[in-house]
C-alpha cells in the first residue's frame, strides 16, 4: 500500500484513502467541437504510460476530496513529489536527479 | 511412551509438567516447551512423511521454521483441521493431534513409494514428454491419476469457526528478528523514547545463540548474556516485543506486514482471543536480523529419516534435551558442525566420524574434536546411506577407500545461507561475495539496514557493533561511544561451507542426492535441466520444481544454483538467483481476511425504511451495496403473482415505493446551471425555478453514463439524482470536471444520498392519500404540475415534493430527512392502506416503467449506448457549444447506420415473456454462422395490458418497426414484432391524473 | 526433434537419462532476418512457431530481454475458456480454445490442457441478466455455455457455498464445460521447441533499445543490447512493455500497464475440481495438479513496471475467495508474485498493423492474455505474413480508437442499476 502526501491536507496517508484518476496534465481542449477525430483518440485514449517517471492525477477521495497531481516512479513505485490542480508541470530533468 | 531420548541436565523443557499428544493414532509423551518435531525425536520416532513426487520415507531435515520434510496434519476437531504443518515449530500442547501424510495405507507402508522404484522414469519434466496419447486420455485418465499422487495434506472441509484479527501499526523502528543481533539492537534503542516494534517468528527470543552451549560471554554462558538483554528490552516500555510473529512480507514505503500465532499453541484457547493477528506495521526505519540458514549436504540418500542438519541436531539437544541418535555420523563442510558434533559427544553420544569435504589442514575446532576422541576424516565424503525408514550406516569414501559406519543419525552442514528474503522483498539488490561465496545484501532501496548473520557479519564481536551503531541510526541517535563488547571465548562463527553436490554427487554420479526435499528433485535433475537447455535459473526451477515447495527453497535454492552454475560452465553471480517471494513463510487465508467476513465482507446500505419492508415479509435484491425490496408476496404468493397484484393495484389504486436509493447530489452556486450544461446533455439554463427535468449524462466518449430526474429549487441549487448504484461514480465524475477542467465556476457540489429518505407514491388515488399531509404547498394540480417541484412541510417535517412519475401514473417522490423517513412513510401508509394502496418492490417498479418505454441506465443501455441509440435524442441539447460526449457523439462508428437502438418487442403468440438477454435473429431458422440482430434488455408480463412487454436493443432497430423478428430459444423459437417502446398510454395522459 | 513420447521416456530411462538433447537451440545472432518477433512470451513464441509453420517464414528472430516465457505467460492463474460476448471476442478465443484442444499432439509437447470447466458466478439480479445475454450469444455462435442453477453450481464445484445468507449470495452461474487450464510454462516451453526446430531463432538476454525506420519511415530494423539487427518486418509482442517499445517507433499507444498479482496456496490432496470466477467479488480459483490453490487478484489502481503489488489488492481477493469457500481459511498462501498488465480502453486486444510500414504489434490482452496465446499466435502470424489481419483478428485494429468501434466486452457486462 502506498503512502501518498496531499498536498492540500498537507500529510501522508494511506493509499486506501485515494483514488487514483489517471493521466495528468491532459488538456481538455476549449474547443472540443474542433478537434479532429484524431486528436480526440490522442486526448481520451492515447495514454504516455512511460517506464520510469509518471505524472498521475490522484483524489483524495476518503479526505478532503481534492484531485492533485503527482510524479510518480513507476519502476520504484516511489513518488517524487505531489502538487496541486492547476500548478504547472513540474520539469523532468529535476525530477529524474531525485530517483533513487 | 515418555520419550527414552531424553538427555538429563539438557533443554529448557519443563518436564515436570508432561503432555500427552498423538501421532499417526498412536499417544505419546512431550513436555511443555517442546516442539511436536522435538516430543516425536525424544521418542525415537524420526519417520514422520512422505515425499511429495517418489513418497520416500522422510524425517526431520531441522529444528525451524525452514523444514521441508516434516510436515503433518494437525487438528483440534472437525472443523479445526489443517494440512502441512511444520512439526519443527508447532508447540507441543495437551490434546495434540497430529496425523501423517501423503502417504496411503500407512506411513511405513506406502504404495506410492511404488514411485520410487520407478523414478527413473520420473525425472526432471518428464510430464512434459508423456500422457499424450490418446488425446482425450489427458482429462480422463492422466491428469485425475497424477492430481490424486500430488497434493501433500487434505484441505479442510468445513467453515472455520476461528476468528482473526489485524492491526495497523506505526513505529519509529521495527527491528526483524530477536537473535542476538535483534535483541542487541532493540537493547541499544530502549529508552530512547523512540516507538520500536521487535518481532521475531519463535516463541521465545534469542533461539539461534540459546542452542549454542559452548560460546562464553566474558566468562558466562551466552543464555546469561541473552536473559540480559531480553529482561532490558522487556521492560523497555518504548519498545513493544512480538514473539510468534513471523515478517512475512516486505513491501513498498517500508511497511511489513507480520503475522502473530495467538493461540495455536494453546491447549485450550481462551474463547475470545483470534487465532492468529496480522500487523501491517509502517516503519520509519528498519532494521533486518533475519539471520541465516544452514544447509544440507548434497549426498546420495541424504533425505532418509535421521539425516538433519547439525544446528538442528544441537537445538535439539540444546533447546530440548534430546538426542536425535545413540551413534551420530557427521559429514559437513564447515566449522559450526563440528561445535555441534562436540556438543552431541559432550552430552553422552557418539559420535563414530566426522567427514569432512574439505582438505588440508584442520581447523582448531577440528583439532579440539580430534583430542576428544573423535576420528576425523578430511577430503572425504559420504558415499551411500543405508537403511529404509531409518538410518544404519553410511559408507564414507576417503582417497579411494570405503569405510562402513554404523550410525542412526547424520548430522550434515554444508554452511549458512544469509536469510535475504525481506531484504529483497524491499527491492534491495543482493550482491554476490566472492570471498565468502555467498550472497550479502546489496543495495538498499528503503529506509533499512541488515545486522548480524543475515548481513554475513559472522563474529559476535563484529555482530555486537554492527548491531549497535545500526540501532543508533534506527532511532536518530547521535552517541559515538564505542559499544561495550564482552569479552568472547570459545566461538566458532560460521565459516567455509560448500555450495552445490559433493564428489559422490558429482555429475558422473546418477545417485540420488537431494537438492529440494518436499518436491524430490535431485542433483541430477538439475543437470538434466541445463542439458536440455533450461539455462536461466527460473528455467530450471520451473522445470525441475526446485525451490517450489512449502518451505520455498529455504535450504536449497543456492545448491540448486551451483550445480546449474557448474552444469553451464559459469560463474554463479552470472546464473542468478530467483526471486524471493513473499510470504516468508506460509500465512492463513483466515489471517488476511481477518474480520472481512459474512456480514462485513462489505458494507450492506439499508435505507430508512427498510425494517418495514423487512415486518412485510418482502423480499430483498442486492443493488450495488444496498438491499432493496424486490418483491411484498403475501398469503403464499411467488415472485409472479406478487408482482401482478403490486403492478394492478398501483395502475387502479396506489402503490407506495421506497426509492431512498437513489442517488442525490446537490449542485450550487451561481454557475450551477452552466456547469449543468457542461455535464448534461440536456440545456437547463431556460429550466424555470420549481420545474424538473430528465437529464442525461454522457462521459467524453458519447455513451450514455448516467440519468435522472433534476429539480432546479432556486436559480443557483439544483436537486440533481442519479441511479442507485451510479451515486458515488457520477458526484466523482462532477468533482473531477470542476476541479480539474471548469475550475473558474462557482459550483459547490454535495452529496446528499443519506440525507434524503425518498418516498414514491404513484397511481390514480396518490394525490388524495398525501394531499392532507402536505403543509405550504399549493397541491392542486396546476398549482404543481407534472415534474414541478415545490419545498414545503409534510407531516410537519421539510419535504422536497417532487410531482414525477416513473410509472406513467400521476407520482410523487416526497424527499424527506431520512430520520423522518420511516415516520413519513408510517403515516402515508395509514391512509392509503385503508384505500387499498399497496407497498411495491424494484421487481413491479421495473415492469411499471418498462410498460411506459422508460430505460434503466446498466440494463437497457450498457456503457456501448449513445443517447441516440436508446431514442433520448430529444434530450440532446442542439444549440449548445459543448458539453462533455459532444465531440464524442461525433466520431464515425456513433454516427453509422445500423447502430443498435433500442425498440420495444411484441410476442407475436402474445403470451411468451421473452429471456432478458435472449438474442434476436433475422431468419427463423438461421443454419451457419448466425447473424445476431440484437438482444432483449427488459422484459415482462404486463398484468395490466395482459400480454408480455419487451425491450431491446437491435441493430437499425426504428427502421424496422412492424417487422417480424426472431428470438431462438434452446428448443424453439419465438416470433416478435418491433414495435415502440411505449407499451401503455402512448399519449400520456395518466400522469395527470 | 526427438519425438517426446512414454517410449522415448523410457528408453532414456535405461540409459540414464544421457541423450535428451536441447529443447531449443541457442544459436548465433545473425544480422538479419526476415522478421523479428520483440518477445519470447506465449503470444511471441507462438506467431514465430506458426510464421514458420503456415507462413514458411522461418527465417524469424524472436528477442527476449529475460528468459523466455518469463513475463505474463509464466505469471497467470492460467485459466483458458472463450465465452465472450461479442463476435470478434468469442470468434478470437474460440480459435485459440480450438487449437488449445490439439496442441499437446501438435507441439509433441505436453501442455496439460485440462477442459475441467469454468464457472462463472452470478451474484445479482443483473448479473443474471448479463450472463444469460453471453449464454444466449455464445450458443448461437456455436460457443458452449450453459446457465447452472446455484445448486447445480454446487454439485458442479462442491466448496462452493451457496449460502441464501451470504452479503452476495451466488444465484447462478454460467458455465463453458470446454474451459479449464493448463501449465503455462509447457506453453511457452513447448512453442520455442518447436519454434526452433522449424529454424526460429530464439535470442534470449538480448534487449530491443531502439526500433529502426528507413528514409520512408518503413520499419529497417531494430537495435539491441547486443548490436544492430536488419529485419523489414517486427512484430512487438511485450505485454506491459509495448508502451516503451512502440514510443520507440515514435509511436504512441492506447495502453496502460498495471500490476496484477495472483497467490497460491500450499498444495494439498485434490478438492477443487474446476475453475471459478466471480467478477463481483474479485476472486478466480483453480487447483493445480500440484495440489496448489491458484488464486487471482485484481489489479491496483496505478501504472507500474515493477511486478510487485498492494497487500490490500491480495487481502480483497483472499477475504473473497473465503466468503465463496468459507473452508479455505485455515488454508495458507504459500507464495505471490505481480506481472505487468497491459489494458486498452476497450479492455480488448490489439492484433494489428500499425501506421508504420513493417511494424505490427500484438497487444492490450489486460488480466485475460493467456488463454489467447494459440490463437493470438496464429492470426499474428497471418497479419504479418500477409501484411493484413486474418479474418478472426480483423476487429482488433489501432482504428477502433479513432472511429469508435470499440469491442468493448467490459462496459457490456455495465454496472449495477
Amino acid at each position: 500500500m502506498l503512502l501518498i502526501r496531499c498536498p492540500y491536507c498537507e500529510q501522508d496517508l494511506p493509499e486506501l484513502e485515494f483514488a487514483n484518476a489517471g493521466e495528468a496534465h491532459v488538456v481538455r481542449s476549449s474547443d472540443m467541437v474542433g478537434l479532429s477525430d484524431e486528436e480526440f483518440e490522442t486526448f481520451f485514449f492515447i495514454r504516455e504510460n512511460p517506464k520510469g517517471i509518471s505524472f498521475e492525477r490522484w483524489r483524495h477521495v476518503h479526505g478532503c476530496g481534492r484531485f492533485f497531481n503527482a510524479a510518480r516512479d513507476t519502476v520504484s513505485d516511489t513518488f517524487l513529489l505531489t502538487y496541486k490542480a492547476g500548478e504547472p508541470k513540474p520539469s523532468l530533468d529535476d525530477l529524474e536527479g531525485q530517483k533513487k | 511412551m515418555t520419550g527414552s531420548n531424553r538427555i538429563a541436565g539438557y533443554g529448557e523443557v519443563s518436564r515436570s509438567k508432561p503432555v500427552t499428544f498423538t501421532f499417526d493414532g498412536k499417544t505419546y509423551q512431550g513436555f511443555e516447551g517442546d516442539t511436536l518435531a522435538s516430543a516425536l525425536l525424544a521418542n525415537g520416532v524420526h519417520l514422520v512423511g512422505r515425499s511429495f513426487k517418489y513418497h520416500r520415507p522422510r524425517g526431520f531435515l531441522s529444528a525451524g521454521p525452514e523444514e521441508p520434510n516434516a510436515l503433518v496434519g494437525i487438528s483440534r476437531d472437525k472443523t479445526r483441521s489443517q494440512p502441512n504443518v511444520r512439526a519443527t515449530i508447532q508447540e507441543l500442547y495437551d490434546g495434540l493431534i497430529a496425523e501423517s501424510q501423503n502417504r496411503w495405507p500407512s506411513l511405513t507402508f506406502d504404495v506410492g513409494a511404488v514411485n520410487d522404484r520407478f523414478s527413473r522414469l520420473f525425472p526432471a519434466g518428464f510430464y512434459y514428454k508423456t500422457f499424450m496419447w490418446p488425446r482425450s486420455a489427458w482429462d480422463k485418465l492422466y491428469e485425475p491419476f497424477i492430481r490424486r499422487a500430488a497434493g501433500l495434506g487434505h484441505s479442510p472441509t468445513e467453515a472455520d469457526p476461528d476468528r482473526y484479527s489485524n492491526r495497523y501499526a506505526h513505529c519509529d523502528l521495527l527491528i526483524v528478528g530477536g537473535g542476538l543481533s535483534g535483541l542487541t539492537a532493540a537493547s541499544e534503542a530502549a529508552k530512547s523514547g523512540k516507538s520500536v516494534i521487535l518481532c521475531d517468528e519463535n516463541p521465545v527470543l534469542g533461539t539461534g545463540l540459546r542452542s549454542d552451549l559452548r560460546t562464553k560471554f566474558s566468562g558466562k554462558s551466552a543464555r546469561v548474556h541473552l536473559n540480559k538483554l531480553i529482561e532490558t528490552v522487556r521492560s523497555a516500555e518504548n519498545i513493544q516485543v512480538l514473539t510468534r510473529t513471523t515478517a512475512f512480507s516486505y513491501l513498498a514505503q517500508n511497511m511489513v506486514a507480520l503475522a502473530e500465532r495467538v493461540t495455536e499453541h494453546q491447549a485450550s484457547p481462551e474463547s475470545d482471543a483470534p487465532r492468529e493477528r496480522l500487523w501491517q506495521v509502517r516503519a520509519q526505519k528498519v532494521i533486518l536480523a533475519t539471520g541465516a540458514i544452514e544447509r544440507h549436504m548434497v549426498f546420495d540418500g541424504n533425505d532418509k529419516p535421521g539425516v538433519m542438519l547439525a544446528n538442528a541436531a544441537q537445538t535439539f539437544l540444546a533447546r530440548y534435551g534430546v538426542a536425535v541418535g545413540a551413534k551420530v555420523g557427521v559429514y559437513t563442510a564447515t566449522d559450526t558442525a563440528y561445535a555441534a558434533a562436540i556438543a552431541l559427544h559432550q552430552a553422552g553420544i557418539q559420535v563414530p566420524v566426522i567427514v569432512d569435504a574439505r582438505s588440508g589442514t584442520l581447523s582448531a575446532i577440528g583439532e579440539e574434536a580430534r583430542l576428544l576422541g573423535i576420528k576425523v576424516v578430511n577430503n572425504a565424503f559420504i558415499k551411500r546411506v543405508n537403511g529404509r525408514l531409518r538410518v544404519q550406516s553410511m559408507v564414507v569414501e576417503h582417497q579411494g577407500t570405503r569405510e562402513t559406519f554404523d550410525v542412526d543419525a547424520i548430522i550434515t552442514s554444508a554452511g549458512w545461507t544469509p536469510s535475504l528474503h525481506l531484504f529483497s522483498q524491499s527491492r534491495g539488490k543482493v550482491a554476490w561475495d566472492q570471498e565468502t561465496r555467498r550472497f550479502l545484501p546489496g543495495d538498499y532501496a528503503q529506509e533499512c539496514q541488515s545486522i548480524g548473520a543475515c548481513n554475513g557479519t559472522d563474529t559476535i564481536a563484529e555482530l555486537i557493533s554492527e548491531a549497535v551503531s545500526a540501532a543508533r541510526w534506527g532511532i536518530g541517535s547521535r552517541a559515538r561511544a564505542k559499544p561495550k563488547i564482552p569479552e568472547i571465548e570459545d566461538e566458532v562463527p560460521a565459516s567455509g561451507g560448500m555450495i552445490g553436490a559433493d564428489k559422490g554427487a558429482g555429475p558422473d554420479n546418477p545417485v540420488k542426492a537431494f537438492v529440494d526435499f518436499q518436491n524430490d528433485v535431485t542433483a541430477k535433475d538439475i543437470r538434466l535441466a541445463v542439458k536440455e537447455g533450461f539455462h536461466s535459473i527460473e528455467h530450471v526451477k520451473r522445470y525441475t520444481t526446485t525451490g517450489m515447495a512449502t518451505d520455498q527453497g529455504k535450504t536449497s535454492n543456492l545448491h540448486g544454483l551451483a550445480i546449474a552454475a557448474e552444469a553451464l560452465g559459469k560463474d554463479i553471480p552470472e546464473v542468478g538467483l530467483t526471486t524471493f517471494r513473499a510470504p516468508y513463510t506460509p500465512v492463513s487465508f483466515g489471517t488476511f481476511v481477518n474480520h472481512n467476513k459474512g456480514e462485513l465482507f462489505d458494507p450492506t446500505r439499508k435505507t430508512s425504511i427498510h425494517d418495514w419492508a423487512v415486518e412485510q415479509g418482502a423480499a430483498f435484491e442486492p443493488v450495488s451495496l444496498w438491499q432493496r425490496a424486490w418483491y411484498f408476496p403475501q398469503d403464499g404468493e411467488d415472485m409472479h403473482a406478487a408482482v401482478a397484484r403490486e403492478c394492478k393495484t398501483t395502475r387502479k389504486i396506489a402503490g407506495i415505493f421506497d426509492a431512498s436509493t437513489l442517488g442525490k447530489i446537490e449542485v450550487v452556486g451561481p454557475d450551477a446551471a452552466e456547469f449543468m450544461n457542461r455535464l448534461y446533455t440536456n440545456s437547463w439554463t431556460k429550466l424555470g425555478v420549481g420545474r424538473l427535468k430528465y437529464g442525461i449524462m454522457c462521459r467524453e466518449d458519447g455513451f450514455i453514463y448516467d440519468d435522472g430526474v433534476v429539480g432546479r429549487l432556486g436559480e443557483n441549487r439544483f436537486h440533481v439524482t442519479t441511479t442507485t448504484g451510479g451515486a458515488p461514480r457520477v458526484l466523482n465524475h462532477m468533482e473531477d470536471y470542476l476541479q480539474t477542467e471548469f475550475p473558474d465556476l462557482k459550483v459547490w457540489l454535495t452529496s446528499t444520498s443519506e440525507q434524503w429518505a425518498v418516498i414514491a407514491v404513484n397511481g390514480p388515488k396518490a394525490r388524495e392519500i398525501i394531499a392532507p399531509l402536505v403543509e405550504d404547498i399549493d397541491f392542486s394540480p396546476d398549482a404543481l404540475p407534472h415534474m414541478s417541484v415545490r419545498e414545503g412541510k409534510i407531516c410537519g417535517v421539510p419535504t422536497r415534493l417532487f410531482r414525477m412519475s416513473f410509472t406513467g401514473e400521476m407520482g410523487f417522490e416526497i424527499n424527506v430527512p431520512s430520520n423522518y423517513g420511516r415516520a413519513v412513510w408510517d403515516a402515508i401508509w395509514d391512509r392509503g392502506a385503508p384505500i387499498g394502496m399497496v407497498p411495491y418492490g424494484t421487481e413491479t417498479m421495473h415492469v411499471l416503467r418498462a410498460e411506459k418505454g422508460y430505460i434503466i441506465v446498466g440494463q437497457d443501455t450498457d456503457g456501448t449506448v449513445t443517447p441516440h441509440d436508446a431514442g433520448l435524442s430529444w434530450a440532446i441539447a442542439k444549440s449548445k457549444p459543448d458539453f462533455v460526449g459532444k465531440r464524442g457523439l461525433e466520431r464515425p462508428d456513433l454516427k453509422a447506420d445500423g447502430r443498435p437502438q433500442l425498440v420495444g418487442l411484441k410476442s407475436l403468440d402474445g403470451k411468451t415473456v421473452l429471456e432478458e438477454g435472449a438474442q434476436i435473429t433475422n431468419r427463423m431458422n438461421p443454419s451457419g454462422p448466425v447473424d445476431i440482430q440484437g438482444f432483449v434488455t427488459s422484459s415482462y408480463w404486463s398484468e395490466t395490458l395482459q400480454s408480455p412487454v419487451a425491450m431491446a436493443l437491435v441493430n437499425g432497430g426504428r427502421s424496422k418497426m412492424g417487422e417480424t423478428l426472431f428470438v431462438p430459444m434452446v428448443n424453439e423459437t419465438h416470433k416478435v414484432e418491433v414495435c415502440d417502446t411505449v407499451f401503455l398510454d402512448k399519449e400520456g395522459g395518466r400522469v395527470h391524473g | 526433434m526427438r519425438k517426446f513420447s512414454a517410449l522415448s521416456l523410457a528408453r532414456e530411462a535405461l540409459r540414464s537419462h544421457k541423450g535428451w538433447d536441447r529443447q531449443w537451440s541457442s544459436p548465433e545472432l545473425k544480422k538479419s532476418y526476415d522478421v523479428i518477433i520483440v518477445g519470447a512470451g506465449g503470444h511471441g513464441l507462438a506467431t514465430a512457431y506458426y510464421l514458420a509453420k503456415e507462413h514458411g517464414i522461418t527465417n524469424v528472430a524472436v528477442l527476449e530481454k529475460g528468459w523466455l516465457g518469463g513475463g505474463n505467460t509464466g505469471r497467470n492463474t492460467t485459466i483458458i475458456r472463450s465465452n465472450y460476448l461479442y463476435p470478434e471476442s468469442a470468434g478470437l478465443y474460440n480459435h485459440a480454445v480450438k487449437l488449445w484442444e490439439g496442441l499437446s499432439q501438435e507441439l509433441n509437447y505436453n501442455v496439460m490442457f485440462s477442459q475441467r470447466g469454468v464457472m462463472m458466478l452470478a451474484h445479482s439480479v443483473h448479473d443474471v441478466q448479463v450472463a444469460k445475454r453471453h449464454i444466449h450469444a455464445n450458443r448461437l455462435s456455436g460457443v458452449d455455455n450453459e446457465w447452472l442453477t446455484p445448486e447445480e453450481a454446487k454439485a458442479y464445484c462442491p466448496p462452493l457455498s451457496i449460502s441464501k445468507s451470504a452479503r452476495y449470495p451466488v444465484m447462478g452461474a454460467a458455465l463453458q464445460r470446454r474451459g479449464g487450464v493448463a501449465r503455462h510454462d509447457a506453453v511457452a516451453w513447448g512453442y520455442a521447441r518447436a519454434a526452433s526446430d522449424l529454424g526460429v531463432d530464439i535470442i534470449q538476454k538480448c534487449e530491443v533499445t531502439g526500433i529502426v525506420r528507413d528514409a520512408s519511415g518503413a520499419i529497417s530494423g531494430v537495435e539491441t543490447s547486443r548490436g544492430p539487427i536488419s529485419a523489414k518486418k517486427v512484430g512487438v509482442v511485450a505485454a506491459g512493455h509495448t508502451s516503451v517499445l512502440m514510443a520507440m517507433a515514435g509511436l504512441q499507444m492506447p495502453l496502460e500497464s498495471y500490476p496484477l498479482q495472483a497467490l497460491v496456496s500450499e498444495p494439498v490432496k485434490p478438492i477443487f475440481p474446476c475453475v471459478v470466477m466471480s467478477n463481483a467479488v474479485h476472486a478466480y480459483i483453480s487447483q493445480s495438479d500440484k495440489g496448489e490453490l491458484v488464486i487471482g487478484a485484481g489489479t491496483d489502481s496505478y501504472l507500474s513496471y515493477s511486478q510487485t503489488g498492494s497487500l490490500h489488492i491480495l487481502t480483497h481477493t483472499l477475504d473473497a475467495i473465503c466468503e465463496l469457500y468459507p473452508m479455505f481459511s485455515r488454508m495458507k498462501m504459500l507464495r505471490t508474485w505481480g506481472g505487468i498488465v497491459d489494458v486498452t480502453p476497450d479492455r480488448s486486444p490489439i492484433i494489428a498493423k500499425t501506421p508504420v510500414d513493417g511494424l505490427y504489434v500484438n497487444c492490450g490482452w489486460g488480466t485475460g492474455g493467456f488463454k489467447a496465446t494459440p490463437g493470438s499466435g496464429h492470426v499474428f502470424a497471418h497479419t504479418i505474413a500477409q501484411d493484413r489481419p486474418h479474418a478472426i483478428n480483423t476487429g482488433f485494429h489501432l482504428d477502433r480508437f479513432r472511429n469508435g468501434r470499440l469491442i468493448d466486452e467490459a462496459a457490456a457486462a455495465a454496472v449495477a442499476h
